[in-house]
């Protein structure tokens, strides 16, 4: 944290995982804020009590976002993977009670979009003051399910009807924002804001990455802050350079006139659609493979709910999912 | 909204104002995102880390500038802003 914040780091997110699930978590955000550190929990709510939520304000947390899978019990209980709905309200709505400003994240799927007026009305009863309705991305669970879990255009002008319709009726404090799927759109997004631009992420064992899922993309070397410092890893190091900037493209976008826009869009998921990391994103309607999105959305929409269940998100099919992917 | 006039203030608790060694500036940090605090926003928001009035705030300031001409409107002016923008807060008594 001491190198990150001679780097000019002044933003740090505890995530996870549940970050909360480490016993020096409270510790750590102390430590985080006397360097100068804003300091993030990005947690699921499930660990948090009073004690905690005073805990990580004694420490000096200033901001928390909280998921929520479902706007009502089953929903949640469903995609969450566990019982936990009345225990996040709570905890929720302790944090806002404690002063701290939360962000309220609900994850949106073809199977819980119809939720979102009831999701905003939930977030305005417990006095949230920012809420995003995000699109799930598909990486791991959600590419694995991304037939039942991709909701249908005509479903997404209508979850974004509704939050506008919301947002006109209610012109309360809240701030609500609507993240569509990148499946839709014509251009890809920015890697993590650009690859080597913006985020660093560390992880428990020390492994240095340029964005939460680069591991998924296969034949990188990760390198590691026992063995070398912050500041090297991030000038110097392969990893850091090897999608910097626009010099590594292929095209089409190397000779793109858009490529400082999106520098060719996400890197994970080129390598997760096209198997290539070097590939444009497929999001790209100008992306040769552009065809893997067409076929993706509408394989979605011929699938029949009966076809095949849907892979849940619990520990043990976790454990699965992560050997299926080690072998593929 | 603070009222100007009857409404002593102080900068938002949960925002963070520092100055950064890496940046060699003043920002002025909020959840996930920062602004780059002008030398003129820098003098205004350090003297509002404590409660403080806005009269008591632009004589403070026109002592340590006796020559700015339009000082207290352009104070008046920036707390508009810095309100809008909630880096500053109603001070409760
Ligand atoms: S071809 Fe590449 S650089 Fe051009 S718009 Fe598509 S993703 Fe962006």
């Amino acid at each position: 944290m001491k190198e990150a914040r001679k780097l000019g780091a002044v933003q740090i997110g505890f995530s996870g995982g549940e970050p909360l699930v480490r016993k020096d978590c409270v510790e750590l955000i102390g430590t985080a804020n006397d360097l100068g550190f804003y300091c993030n929990l990005i947690t699921s709510a499930l660990p948090l009590t009073e004690k905690k939520i005073e805990e990580c304000k004694e420490a000096g947390i200033k901001h928390i976002q909280i998921s929520f899978q479902g706007s009502d019990k089953k929903t949640n209980a469903k995609f969450g993977g566990t019982d936990s709905f009345e225990h996040k309200l709570a905890m929720t709505k302790a944090v806002i009670d404690h002063e701290i400003p939360l962000g309220l994240n609900f994850v949106l799927h073809r199977q819980n979009i119809h939720q979102v007026t009831d999701f905003l009305m939930m977030a305005e009863n417990l006095g949230a003051e920012f809420v995003e309705l995000a699109n799930t991305q598909y990486y791991a669970w959600a590419l694995h399910n991304r037939d039942k879990l991709l909701p249908s255009q005509q479903q997404l002008v209508e979850a974004e009807n509704a939050t506008n319709r919301f947002r006109d009726q209610h012109k309360g404090n809240m701030n609500a924002i609507f993240v569509a799927p990148d499946y839709y759109e014509k251009r890809p997004k920015k890697c993590s804001a650009g690859w080597g631009t913006t985020f660093i992420t560390v992880t428990p064992e020390g492994d240095v990455l340029p964005c939460q899922s680069a591991k998924i993309i296969t034949g990188l070397e990760f390198p590691n802050v026992k063995n070398d410092s912050l500041n090297n890893i991030w000038e110097k190091s392969d990893l850091f350079n090897r999608f910097r900037g626009t010099s590594w493209m292929t095209e089409p976008c190397k000779s793109c006139p858009e490529k400082e826009q999106d520098l060719g869009g996400c890197r994970c998921q080129a390598f997760m659609l096209t198997g290539d990391a070097y590939a444009t994103d497929p999001i790209c309607d100008k992306s040769p493979q552009h065809d893997i999105i067409e076929k993706a959305i509408e394989s979605a929409q011929t699938d029949k709910e009966e076809s095949q269940p849907l892979y849940f998100r619990n520990t043990q099919n976790s454990k699965k999912l992560a050997v299926m992917e080690e072998n593929s | 909204m603070i009222d100007f006039d009857t409404n002593k203030f102080h900068v938002n608790p949960n925002y963070r104002l520092q100055f950064e060694e890496a940046q060699q500036c003043h920002v002025l940090l909020y959840p996930e995102g920062l602004v780059k605090l002008s030398d003129t926003a820098v003098e205004i928001l350090t003297r509002c880390q404590k409660p403080i009035h806005k009269l008591t705030l632009i004589e403070d300031l026109q002592r340590d500038y006796p020559d700015a001409e339009t000082l207290a409107s352009d104070v008046s002016e920036f707390l508009e802003h810095a309100a809008k923008e909630s880096w500053l807060v109603i001070a409760e008594d």
